[in-house]
């Protein structure tokens, strides 16, 4: 997994010379021997990178160069570009030997490097998964980048760990990384019946919102909104989080007074959101149409520091963190049993073998009440198929994200130019991942109207997922009827925007049995009545 | 796309012409149940990976409801029946077990 470029490559002609080392050494040689600015339309005039050397001398670049920075170039370090010129110069060292052995110089200065028996380091040194840095980036592209190592390590499973996660989804390693920088509880497997974040995780829209109407729902997705910011430093990985700010369409008198309401909900919660109008809406996104036939836009909940954030970055980041400290993730381990004994859970039965752990923790979204079955108890959710789509790539033309959820649509543009479009859940239990036509058809067509420039763009790609939908449409963290089992579900179609907050919550609810995040979302408020009503504020589209 | 035929009015119709309407054959609980009872009948559902049954409104259409048997994971349609039974009908069953081995209707309803 190449996890370090993918999550390095947003600057584009980094990512340039990425894919082409040979090019970023050139391009280095020019870096070290002309001046930054030089090296600048070096980068710019990327089709012509010259050879070290001999261009710079005879060809008509030289014109360009000024006059001072030519003497000392052409006085001191001289390239044997051609025979008579190598005939002409004493040997000397040349530039390209010395960026090789210079960069291996400064890393030995600065790496130690670790020996056998020496005194125990973290291990995350031992596994060399090191840190990412422009540094590490520029030492690697002197080996051509064959030296980034795995971003996670796939062990065997073992016999017994402190606590299992099911599920290696962002909510599921977000838990157990929380679980070991938070509370210190590292012998922890992530079992995962697929690949890494290939269910919801790597599905999802990637917006990112905590304008809720709800107490607990507020101080959960703001939670998780908060920890967004600072992601990528926390996790030294880059999750390319983009608070570029969310726009809810009220398209409905309905509408309007819902948002006035949360808007004011939200200032007494603290999360920062505004009630704006159509003449500001048309300002922070000119493809709007805002008088439009049928959804005209009345106004906005406008959410400047939601966003998106790369959706399996996060899921990598968390995974590569979770390995650091020792934790196992194991891919392609299907649990297909749960053991009790006593009441209490003693461990799992899977594919690949039967693991005892001390405490379970279900985070499965659409497989909860599968799960839930083999540990004998049912859930309030039903797994229903959200889809989404994208477009082909078109040039920069909404920096916002926009949803409208009276027309069952949101969409926000990937940084590769997609147009990414959600739309709405289906109301029949389904576990196929799917998407259908039908769906397609009335999303695109609502969006169409709302923004009228889309209505010839192609669209590339068509999913389905599978989230668990509660009655109230908000999530489960809570304890079960079978001790030391916790689960994590219900997230329904709002799963991805509050992976930190549910990991940062779940965890602590694992380690002590209780957390103020979570306390508000047991499996026991269906009972007593105490509903986190969220269906009514945002139902359509999370 | 889902297509179920209307046991109603016969025809047949895609999932756009219909509105779900959550899990059949639920056993209702109301004044002088329990409170295990009460919940599990609003709240708690099977949300089986498989043979699941379910009932439908053909709100396009007839405006009748209908129930349908069908499987969540390969979304086979096993059959549509009238609404007003408490079981599926014996020829739903049958179908089920040939397509299903070793699947059997609970009878604790």
């Amino acid at each position: 997994m190449r996890g370090a470029l993918s999550g390095l490559s947003s600057t584009s002609w980094i990512s340039t010379f990425l894919k082409r080392p040979g090019r970023w050494k050139t391009a280095c040689r020019g870096v070290l021997s002309v001046s930054h600015s030089q090296a600048r339309a070096l980068v710019a005039g990327s089709g012509s990178v010259p050879p070290a050397g001999s261009n710079f001398r005879s060809g008509a670049r030289r014109e360009c160069l000024p006059e001072a920075l030519l003497v000392p170039w052409t006085s001191s370090v001289r390239f044997p570009s051609t025979r008579s010129d190598r005939e002409d110069c004493p040997p000397r060292l040349p530039v390209s030997r010395i960026c090789v052995l210079l960069p291996l110089a400064v890393r030995r200065l600065i790496w130690k490097p670790v020996r056998e028996g020496e005194s125990t380091p973290p291990r995350c040194e031992l596994q060399n998964m090191g840190h990412y840095s422009a540094l590490a980036v520029a030492m690697e592209a002197f080996r051509e980048h064959r030296g980034w190592k795995r971003v996670w390590r796939s062990p065997e499973p073992r016999r017994r760990y402190d606590v299992i996660i099911v599920g290696a989804g962002g909510h599921g390693l977000a838990t157990a990384y929380y679980l070991g920088k938070n509370h210190g509880i590292t012998n922890v497997a992530v079992l995962e019946k697929g690949w890494l974040g290939g269910g919801n995780t790597g599905r999802n829209t990637t917006i990112i919102r905590s304008n809720y109407l709800q107490d607990a729902s507020a101080a959960i997705y703001e939670k998780a909104r908060a920890l967004y910011e600072t992601l990528s430093q926390d996790l030294n990985y880059n999750v390319m989080f983009s608070p570029r700010g969310v726009l809810m369409l009220a398209q409905t008198e309905h509408e309007v007074r819902g948002y006035r309401r949360t808007a004011h909900a939200n200032a007494l919660q603290g999360v920062e959101t505004e009630f704006i109008e159509p003449g500001r809406v048309k300002e922070l996104c000119p493809i709007i149409e805002v008088r439009g036939p049928r959804y005209p836009v009345l106004g906005a909940l406008w959410q400047p520091r939601g966003g998106t954030a790369r959706h399996d970055a996060v899921a990598w980041g968390y995974a590569r963190r979770c390995s650091q400290m020792g934790m196992d993730i194991i891919q392609k381990c299907e649990v297909t049993g749960i053991r009790t004994a006593g009441g209490e859970v003693s461990g799992v039965a899977t594919t690949r073998g039967d693991i005892d752990c001390g405490k379970l923790g279900i985070v499965v979204a659409g497989h909860s009440g599968h799960l839930a079955n083999m540990a004998g108890f049912r859930l309030p959710v039903e797994s229903v198929a959200l889809q989404a789509l994208v477009s082909e790539p078109i040039k920069p033309c909404m920096d916002v994200v926009v949803m409208a959820n009276t027309v069952h649509g949101y969409m926000s543009q990937s940084d590769k130019g997609e147009m990414v479009i959600g739309g709405g859940a289906d109301g029949f239990v389904n576990y196929t991942q799917r998407g259908s036509f039908s769906h397609i058809e009335e999303t695109v067509r609502a969006l169409v109207e709302t923004f009228p420039m889309i209505s010839r763009l192609k669209m590339l790609r068509h999913w389905g997922g599978i989230v668990d939908m509660t009655g109230d449409r908000s999530p489960i963290l809570s304890r079960t009827p079978v001790g030391n089992l916790f689960m994590n579900c219900g997230w329904g179609t709002g799963g991805f925007k509050s992976i930190p907050g549910s990991g940062w919550g779940f965890a602590e609810l694992m380690a002590k049995g209780e957390s103020p995040l979570c306390a508000e979302f047991g499996l026991d408020r269906f009972r007593e009545g105490r509903f986190i009503d969220e269906s009514v504020a945002a139902g359509v589209a999370h | 796309m889902l297509i179920l035929t209307c046991p109603c009015c016969g025809i047949r119709c895609d999932e756009t012409e219909l509105a779900p309407g959550g899990e059949a054959h639920l056993k209702r609980f109301g004044p002088g149940s329990s409170d295990e009872e009460f919940e599990d009948y609003l709240f708690m559902r099977a949300n089986p990976m498989g043979v699941h049954f379910e009932r439908w409104l053909h709100v396009y259409g007839c405006g009748k409801w209908f129930h349908a048997a069908r499987n969540t994971v390969t979304l086979e349609v096993y059959g549509t029946y009238p609404a007003q039974v408490h079981a599926p009908p014996q020829e739903i069953r049958d179908m089920i077990s040939t397509r299903v081995p070793g699947w059997r209707w609970k009878d604790d309803s």
